[in-house]
């Protein structure tokens, strides 16, 4: 089984796909004959050609709003926004649009979308190549919402993305994009949209996390484990709809919640967790559920001191995972 | 309402008798529709927001004429006419302004979101300008499938200022697509006239600095749309050449059913009316050339007026959708984690008192 990046995963899903399946074609800018910016779709225009891998114009809102339409129309589109800080123009083609057609047309029309979305910070890209937009479209029921945090997850959630018939928005952490290796069966394989993971199994702690985050908290967990402490890492993987089950059922194990995201706390996809947690396993609970996320300023500053005060890290993440313990 | 040069074509060289009368009965089936629509609406049978096709029964009519089976349509919100014109029988479109589940969209759309997948309408949409992205979509589908055809985004006048239009515009041309942005230019954005929300108030002119030819045309004057949109279409399918047609025609009312049209002149309403109505127009025409007499107009408007009936019943007769249903369709299939029937039946008890949370 071969070792590769995140990065790597996500290209050879989407070389795989536009082998199998005619109707997949990517848009979006850059993604052509530069290879997108991040050089996830590098070789594909000189595979697939012009027709299948599209340099967008700079506009975001046809770039998904045209990829609806061709959705509608038996063609299987995948969107590229070249950074997640830059989705706001396609916000009401994805939310109003893609999200509710299925729906107000009685089942009339289905959007079999995948919207691709760099995200995230960490990587001193200042306010607007940074952030997170998760908890804005997990908000939206007719939505999926997908994080993939491991090269095996990623591929096999774009295979799953790629043939659903619905719209799915597809966050893809840019950090981890090099920074995490894993191994990729050669074989075909997909990895259903919903079910988390439990990447780490333990017994004194659960906690939930996707993305960057998740390989902090599974380091923070491995300091943990050398104190004594027996963590429990949820890789939530999607967020919409959220694997409900799995969440509760590890509470009610541990007895202990810490929720970590990258998104700044305030109406943060974490109080959602928080909020099923405590209406569904109040009494399991030995502790206040805690949740850690970035700070509630209008976005990632740009100076190495202040990026490092925004990011929650592995030794914050076990600094909470301590005072809790102790709790 | 802005002036268009009339063709001088003699009338039965453009069209045959057939024809002719069929259009006059689909501009009277939309007018009577549209008319029996706001009736119903102050009898609170219908609920919300509604804009009624009033004054446009030509410029719709004229654009169904000249389309093929082939054809995908997106609208805007008023678009009770479009659907009707495309071949969906009145019933389940009044049942849907009623909100039954009989309706085109099982009552969950509305006025302003009308659907069918058999005759390739893509959808009633509400937000201004929503739709214009989509259709570019939607034609760059055919052409990479090599599958004939066209795809027509219909809008108003004000969605040609909203930056989606120009989007599209751009997108369009670079990608050869074969879709046609149609403009009903009745003059005002809601209450926002053309010249007063569009520095270019020539709308057909929009597509110059994206080299899209546009013309303007008289959209009371259903053969004069017909040939245009004929002529347009047939070049859109063939070279991929995207176009624009400014269809201008006269809002009879306002905005909306609930719009009281305050900001326009009363006497020029009543004025536009008599001069821009493109049903009298085309019964003078007809009645001119012996095309149709008397006879003929009593007993079409006869049947119109039944066949409207007819649907103001089938709605009025049809069942509400079942709250049991209310979680349908959110995704196109099953997913796991989210509401079922008796979620929606536990929620519809719990607010109806029946029982404790």
């Amino acid at each position: 089984m071969p070792e590769m990046n995140l990065l790597e995963a996500i290209r050879q899903g989407l070389d795989e796909a536009m082998a199998a399946d005619p109707r997949v074609f990517i848009f979006g800018e850059d993604v052509g004959k530069r290879g997108g910016v991040f050089r996830v779709t590098e070789g594909l225009y000189d595979k697939y050609g012009p027709m299948r891998v599209i340099d967008s114009p700079l506009a975001e809102s046809v770039i998904v709003g045209a990829c609806i339409g061709a959705a509608m129309n038996d063609m299987l589109p995948i969107a590229e926004i070249q950074f997640a800080d830059f989705i706001a123009p396609a916000f009401n083609q994805i939310v109003q649009e893609a999200a509710r057609i299925h729906y107000r047309s009685n089942g009339d029309w289905e959007v079999p979308l995948v919207i691709r979305v760099p995200y995230g910070g960490g990587i001193h890209g200042a306010l607007y190549h940074s952030q997170s937009v998760e908890a804005f479209f997990a908000h939206v029921p007719g939505l999926k919402v997908v994080t993939p945090s491991t090269p095996y997850d990623a591929k096999g959630l774009l295979k799953s993305a790629i043939e659903d018939p619905n719209p799915v928005l597809f966050l893809e952490h840019k950090k981890t994009y090099r920074l995490i290796k894993g191994f990729v069966p050669e074989e075909d394989y997909r990895v259903p949209i919903g079910p988390a993971d439990i990447k780490r199994p333990g017994e004194d702690i659960s906690v939930f996390a996707y993305g960057l985050m998740l390989h902090y908290c599974l380091e923070a967990a491995q300091t943990l484990a050398a104190e004594g402490v027996s963590i429990e890492v949820v890789d939530l993987r999607t967020l919409r709809p959220l694997d409900t089950e799995t969440i509760l059922a590890s509470v009610r194990r541990t007895g202990k919640v810490l929720i970590v995201h990258e998104d700044n706390l305030f109406g943060g996809f974490g109080g959602e967790v928080a909020a099923i947690i405590a209406e569904h396993a109040f009494e399991y609970l030995d502790g206040p559920i805690v949740r850690i996320g970035g700070p509630d300023v209008p976005a990632m500053p740009f100076a190495h001191s202040l990026e490092a005060a925004f990011m929650p890290s592995p030794a914050s993440i076990a600094a909470a995972m301590r005072r809790l313990a102790a709790y | 309402m802005a002036e268009v040069a009339e063709t001088t074509q003699p009338l039965l060289e453009r069209a045959t008798v057939d024809e002719l009368k069929h259009y006059y009965y689909q501009m009277l089936l939309l007018r009577r529709f549209e008319e029996r629509a706001g009736e119903m609406y102050v009898k609170a049978k219908i609920g919300g927001y509604c804009h009624l096709n009033l004054g446009e029964e030509a410029t719709i009519v004229g654009l169904m004429a000249a389309l093929t089976p082939d054809d995908y349509i997106f609208t805007n919100y008023r678009e009770h006419g479009y659907i009707i014109a495309r071949g969906v029988p009145p019933g389940p479109v009044m049942a849907e302004l009623f909100g039954k589940e009989t309706g085109v969209s099982g009552g969950r759309g509305g006025s302003m979101h009308l659907f069918d997948r058999k005759t390739n309408f893509m959808g009633g949409y509400a937000i201004v300008g929503g739709q214009v992205p989509l259709a570019v979509g939607a034609a760059y589908a055919l052409r990479y499938q090599n599958k004939p055809g066209v795809v027509v985004a219909q809008m108003g006048d004000g969605t040609t200022n909203i930056g989606a239009f120009y989007e599209s515009l751009n997108l369009a041309k670079l990608w050869k697509c074969p879709v046609l942005f149609f403009i009903v230019n009745n003059g005002y954005g809601m209450g926002t006239s053309v010249e007063a929300g569009s520095s270019e108030p020539d709308l057909w002119k929009k597509g110059a600095s994206f080299r899209i030819y546009g013309e303007r045309v008289d959209g009371t004057d259903v053969l004069a749309v017909r040939d245009v949109v004929r002529r347009l279409r047939a070049r859109a399918e063939a070279e991929g050449e995207p176009a624009i047609i400014d269809a201008v025609s006269f809002r009879f009312r306002g905005h909306s059913v609930i719009d009281s049209d305050r900001y326009r002149d009363p006497e020029a309403v009543r004025r536009g009316r008599e001069l821009y109505d493109p049903i009298r127009k085309f019964a003078t025409l007809l009645l001119e050339h012996g095309v149709i007499d008397d006879a003929w107009l009593k007993a079409v408007t006869e049947r119109v007026e039944r066949e409207v009936q007819e649907a103001i019943d089938f709605a009025n007769n049809s069942p509400d959708p079942k709250f049991e249903d209310l979680y349908k369709y959110m995704y196109a299939t099953p997913v796991p984690n989210t509401p079922t029937t008796e979620d929606a039946i536990r929620a519809v008890k719990i607010n109806h008192g029946e029982f404790d949370v």
